[in-house]
């Protein structure tokens, strides 16, 4: 839901909720263990629901 | 036979009570149904008969390639929830489970156009000069 809120907040941002088992492919792809399991553009891997403060600490990264 | 029985399909109405502000859901399947892709039409039919806000479009994967690519759908079962403009928000796969809260949280964010973010978040978002893909990867329990 974060992410659905973030993409309510900048243009910029698409959010993707992916069902993992209907494709499989995806979850090998980004080594998906556990759910739910977030990635931002490729790069940034974040395991787990988290609050709101440490996603963004993640999404700073993106800012650089 | 209905996927929502009567006691959900309440449930549901009175959630969606205060979205006054039409919501349209734009579902992508095939023209050979994928598993799912049935069963996700239907259940997004379903909800937007339980509120005169809500409208849905179906559209065809290889069809409508036009139109998938612009919404950056690339695979089916698909649906983008639409509000005043497109946010950006996208569900892959059927929302059962718990992904049928967040599929009703998601027209209730979309109705109401606010993200609902702290200050400090809006800021830093607020600083993005590209486009960025959240892949949020759940499973249906």
């Amino acid at each position: 839901m974060l992410a659905y809120q973030l993409a309510m907040e900048s243009d910029q941002i698409q959010a993707h909720m992916v069902e993992v088992i209907e494709f499989p492919y995806l979850g090998n792809k980004y080594d998906v263990m556990g759910v739910p399991r977030t990635v931002i553009d490729e790069t940034i891997h974040i395991e787990g629901a988290v609050p709101e403060p440490m996603l963004m600490r993640e999404f700073e990264k993106l800012l650089n | 036979m209905a996927l929502l029985n009567a006691e959900i399909r309440k449930d549901v109405q009175q959630a969606l009570v205060d979205v006054k502000t039409p919501v349209i859901f734009k579902v992508f399947t095939q023209e050979l149904e994928c598993q799912y892709c049935k069963e996700t039409r239907e259940l997004v039919q379903e909800v937007a008969a339980l509120s005169d806000k809500l409208s849905v479009e179906v559209y065809d994967l290889v069809r409508d390639q036009a139109i998938a690519e612009s919404l950056g759908v690339d695979k089916v079962p698909a649906m983008a929830v639409i509000g005043q403009k497109d946010y950006g928000i996208r569900m892959f796969g059927i929302p059962s489970g718990y992904e049928f809260g967040s599929l009703i949280e998601s027209i209730k964010l979309v109705s109401d156009g606010e993200s609902g973010l702290s200050a400090e978040t809006r800021k830093q978002v607020a600083k993005l000069t590209k486009p960025v893909k959240i892949q949020v990867f759940i499973t249906p329990t």
